[in-house]
């Protein structure tokens, strides 16, 4: 218990202190764990939507694949990854491996599904009330996606959260295709595990403070900001 | 121009519907219908709740395909679609403003930004919502709500406009405010197909009125002759207030 203290409040200074190698790795964690939501959702969010609203041969498998794939073990992604940028692999000649790019590549691959089955099921939603006035209005298809993805956003925000939420907490696929470097490939959840592992205690704890402070005030923002939507749009 | 062809907008009237019966697995919601709307005044379907009145308006829409028997939209086999708009008995807001609804469905034109904000303004106008554009759709009241999806069908500028118990569940001001933008609506060249079992509002609006029963057309004749001395027993019946299942 005494020691828990200690380390929380030599966590505290290093957060205070302003600690040079602290905030690398924090911004690093943010950029990585944005970056990969932002490209996932660029995928997952037309995808859902036209999931939920295309009928093709063949759907309900994929939808149930993706379901799935929402509980991608991280290490089986992070492996997957490492064999396809890996020098001998196909997109080796990237010269991707044990950088950022990877980490971002590697969490978009597991957060997509995340968002594109969250999606799917908002957007299905919101279609059974909207199909009559939309197939009357004779919306083209691609309209209709569109149309249906702005008014689900406030939805859809609580699904690119959940995104985010899981990659800034990821830890395997970030540690196999970044490498974890020092200075380089290093986030919040690799660089917890390591210094715990080492016994530095105080970095470990104080990082843990500020990916969960992060995540809370990313979570908060994002709240006012769909509240505050939802009384301007009804 | 000289040596520009100029097509006119292909028209969707008059509507043919020919022998139209619909079934949903065993049961029958149309048997053996045929009628024409023709271009004119407003035609009204009346009938008690569950005669298929809805059912009709949205085959006529081509929302619906009938199980047997053919609808034709002038002459042709595809619905007249861009010129045909319907207003549901339960309208849904799109998650937006009042004005923005009201610019989802007008179509793309390549008239520029201000043309399409004069045509908004223009058409909220018409239904009383002019100060209301910036508002959420969704917390309009019913009678609001009805008269914008007016407004949102009116800016598809149809030639037919259906509409499925356009005043059902408003209070009589609300009523009264929708029945006089149908009226000028009508009155402006549009045909208005509606749905009601309303008979004050058949009385005040229909040039033509159609008696359903049973999934069935009972009766078709002008309003004046109809409310003066209907055909069918059914109908007598149903005017005079009577219970007719």
């Amino acid at each position: 218990m005494i020691n828990g203290m200690q380390n929380g409040v030599s966590a505290l200074d290093l957060i205070i202190g302003g600690d040079p190698a602290l905030y690398a790795i924090i911004s690093l964690s943010l950029i990585v764990s944005v970056s990969a939501t932002l490209l996932a959702a660029a995928i997952g969010l037309p995808l859902g939507a036209l999931l939920a609203l295309v009928k093709f041969p063949g759907r309900a498998v994929i939808v149930i694949v993706l379901n799935a794939f929402m509980g991608l073990p991280p290490v089986v992604v992070g492996l997957a990854m490492y064999l396809l940028l890996s020098r001998s692999g196909p997109l080796g000649f990237l010269g991707l491996l044990f950088t950022p790019q990877a980490m971002i590549l590697a969490q978009a691959v597991r957060v997509m599904p995340i968002i594109a089955a969250l999606t799917r099921q908002t957007v299905e939603d919101l279609w059974v009330e909207y199909r009559d006035e939309m197939t009357a209005m004779r919306v083209r298809p691609a309209r209709r996606v569109a149309a249906l993805l702005w008014d689900a956003r406030f939805s859809l925000m609580t699904t690119l959260l959940a995104g985010f939420g899981r990659a800034a907490a990821e830890v395997g696929t970030v540690m196999i295709v970044g490498g974890n470097i020092d200075g380089f490939t290093r986030t919040m959840t690799t660089a917890i595990a390591l210094e715990t592992s080492k016994g530095d205690l105080p970095l470990a704890t104080g990082l843990g403070i500020v990916l969960i402070a992060l995540i809370i005030a990313v979570n908060a923002a994002a709240g006012a900001a769909r509240r505050l939507g939802e009384l301007h749009a009804g | 121009m000289p040596g520009e062809i100029v097509r006119a907008p292909r028209s969707g009237l008059p509507i043919a519907i020919e022998d139209v019966s619909l079934r949903s697995g065993r049961v029958t919601i149309l048997e053996s219908v045929s009628l024409v709307l023709a271009p004119g005044a407003p035609t009204v379907l009346i009938g008690p709740n569950g005669s298929g009145k809805s059912s009709l308006l949205r085959l006529a829409t081509g929302l619906l395909s009938p199980t047997s028997g053919r609808v034709a939209w002038g002459g042709r086999a595809t619905t007249g679609g861009d010129r045909s708009a319907i207003v549901f008995q339960r309208p849904v807001m799109l998650r937006r403003s009042v004005a923005a609804n009201v610019a989802f469905a007008l179509r793309r034109e390549p008239k520029g930004r201000r043309h399409r904000a004069d045509r908004i303004a223009a058409l909220l106008d018409l239904v009383g919502l002019a100060a209301l554009g910036a508002r959420p759709a969704r917390r309009l009241s019913g009678g609001e709500q009805q008269r914008l999806a007016l407004a949102r069908a009116l800016a598809r500028d149809p030639e037919i406009l259906f509409l499925d118990e356009p005043t059902a569940n408003l209070d009589p001001a609300a009523n009264k405010a929708g029945e006089d933008i149908i009226a000028q609506v009508a009155a402006a060249g549009v045909k208005i197909v509606l749905a009601t079992h309303d008979l004050g509002e058949a009385r005040r609006l229909a040039g033509e009125v159609v008696f359903m029963l049973r999934g069935r057309v009972h009766e078709s004749a002008p309003a004046k002759s109809f409310f003066a001395g209907p055909a069918t027993q059914e109908a007598q019946a149903f005017l005079k207030g009577d219970l007719v299942i």
